[in-house]
């Protein structure tokens, strides 16, 4: 850890180049917090958009006019409304509509923090183009693969979860992995409700230690690395859900 | 006594020596297009049953209507006295009683051989794994296919495929078995060994319902045989006697043009 610290100095001193997070304990902190709190917010924010996505796609096939049309209409409005407006929408519009709460110094405080608003905000963005997604692979399984298992008995849930959704996502793998790629990087438009996320805690450093450009490259790459570790991750389990002689699979 | 299997109530506790399935005078039809024209028909338990007819007769819907996979618009289906066409019918209790096999095979190409026969008694009817297995392995076994368990179905042949079809389906312990032209999408060499497995169920007595268009097998196999043309019943006869001496001047015409 010393021994960073010194190269970074070092390189300071010969080139200009100023690394402050490898020899500033404080800015290394903000640094490493930040990508802590975009880990946090993707993990997060993925897991619910899928729930989302999952649950979405079902309730599309329904029986009730009034559920595909509620499906329907979530899909629009947050298909068709930018990012950064829905999380303001929610920061600004509809968290001072809701009740709030007294916090533990007895001040009044909202019933969400700004870290819950971006969770809640980015799993419904990502989430309704997961349920488009999950119901391109939905579709993609033939009727009579499904006519199958009622003859079998299944229900249409059961067919759902143990036939249709195993071979979707199969099929939509590709798909999600974009979309979950593009929800990774649009954690950082939770920059604007003050979430100390990687894109803030990078501008606090650069607003001090002055070094615009290097810090701009320093959060490039971050993002290269944390996106592929999730494409890796992606590909990963796309191939472990291979089927012989089906799909990918049958290459093999 | 039948216990009651369906959820609706049944006409008349079923005995075995009435129709395990009563058709009466049943119509369907597909928007203005009348597929079936008041068809009646009667299995009794332990029968095996060939329906043939030209491409478009109404066959398949026939039979699909027997495990509700398709509504009728009118008419009477009785499977051991329990009405199909009611509306309070649970059809997922009549399906774990009606069995069916299709053409295309339909297998969930995501299961190996195995599992495709081992999910439905196990999600559908939540039995022991282990029992489940052990009788799964026994049906592969029984349809010669000891050695392919692990295989998935995108790597057996056709009529391998289909053999994995009927024991999946008899997993589920069914009473009757429908055979929806199982054999029209495979090669001629592969064929046999499909009909070999149908033709020992029907022996051992299962009650077998088939659409086919072998008409060698329908000679040797079925009980009584039903043609049907453009959503009529034209004529039905033990085979020896559908094959020698055809009544109806429609049954000579297709007989004439695919023996």
């Amino acid at each position: 850890m010393e021994a960073v610290a010194e190269w970074g100095r070092a390189l300071y001193e010969t080139t200009g180049i100023n690394l402050t997070i490898l020899y500033d304990a404080f800015d290394q902190k903000r640094f490493i917090s930040g990508l802590g709190m975009t880990i946090y917010l993707s993990v997060v924010s993925l897991f619910f958009s899928l729930v989302i996505g999952v649950i979405g796609a079902w309730a599309q096939g329904s029986d009730f006019k009034l559920v595909r049309w509620l499906i329907n209409g979530f899909i629009v409005i947050f298909r068709n409304t930018p990012p950064l407006v829905q999380i303001f929408f929610f920061y600004f519009g509809l968290s001072n509509l809701l009740p709030y709460i007294e916090d533990a110094d007895g001040m009044r405080a909202p019933l969400f923090t700004n870290v819950q608003w971006a969770i809640i905000s980015l799993s419904l963005f990502a989430g309704a183009f997961n349920i488009e997604i999950f119901r391109s692979g939905i579709e993609a399984v033939p009727n009579s693969t499904k006519e199958a298992a009622s003859a079998l008995g299944y229900t249409r849930l059961g067919t759902y979860l143990y036939i249709v959704l195993p071979l979707a996502i199969r099929v939509c793998l590709p798909a999600l992995n974009n979309n979950l790629v593009n929800l990774l990087k649009t954690t950082s438009l939770a920059y604007a409700i003050a979430v100390p996320e990687l894109l803030y805690a990078s501008k606090q450093i650069w607003t001090d230690a002055q070094n615009v450009p290097t810090m701009m490259v320093v959060l490039l790459f971050t993002y290269v690395a944390l996106v592929g570790v999730l494409v890796w991750a992606m590909n990963a389990w796309e191939r472990s859900m291979a089927i012989p002689g089906y799909g990918a699979g049958r290459a093999r | 006594m039948a216990k009651p299997l369906i959820g609706t109530p049944a006409v008349a506790p079923w005995t075995p020596d009435q129709p395990i399935i009563s058709i009466v005078d049943v119509r369907k039809a597909f928007g203005a297009f009348e597929v079936l024209k008041g068809v009646s028909l009667d299995v009794r338990k332990g029968e095996a049953i060939c329906i043939i007819g030209p491409s478009g007769s109404g066959k398949s819907t026939l039979i699909r209507c027997i495990n509700a996979l398709v509504d009728v618009n009118s008419g009477s289906i009785l499977v051991e006295n329990q009405e199909v066409n009611d509306p309070r019918l649970d059809k997922l209790k009549l399906r774990r009683k009606v069995g069916m096999v299709f053409q295309q095979y339909n297998l969930f190409p995501h299961k190996t051989a195995l599992q495709n026969v081992m999910m439905a008694p196990i999600n559908v009817l939540k039995q022991d794994k282990k029992e489940v297995e052990e009788r799964a392995r026994a049906l592969l076994a029984k349809v010669r296919l000891t050695g392919k368990e692990n295989s998935y179905p995108g790597e057996l042949s056709g009529g391998q495929q289909q053999r994995v079809a009927i024991a999946r389906s008899l997993a589920m312990r069914p009473d009757i078995m429908l055979f929806d032209e199982v054999t029209a999408a495979l090669d001629p060499e592969t064929v046999k060994e499909v009909l070999v497995t149908i033709r020992e169920l029907a022996e051992e007595g299962m009650t077998c319902l088939l659409v086919t268009h072998e008409m060698k097998f329908a000679r040797d196999v079925a009980d009584h045989i039903y043609f049907t043309d453009k959503g009529v019943i034209v004529e039905h006869a033990p085979p020896e006697e559908f094959f020698a001496n055809p009544k109806d001047e429609r049954t000579r015409t297709f007989l004439g043009q695919i023996l």
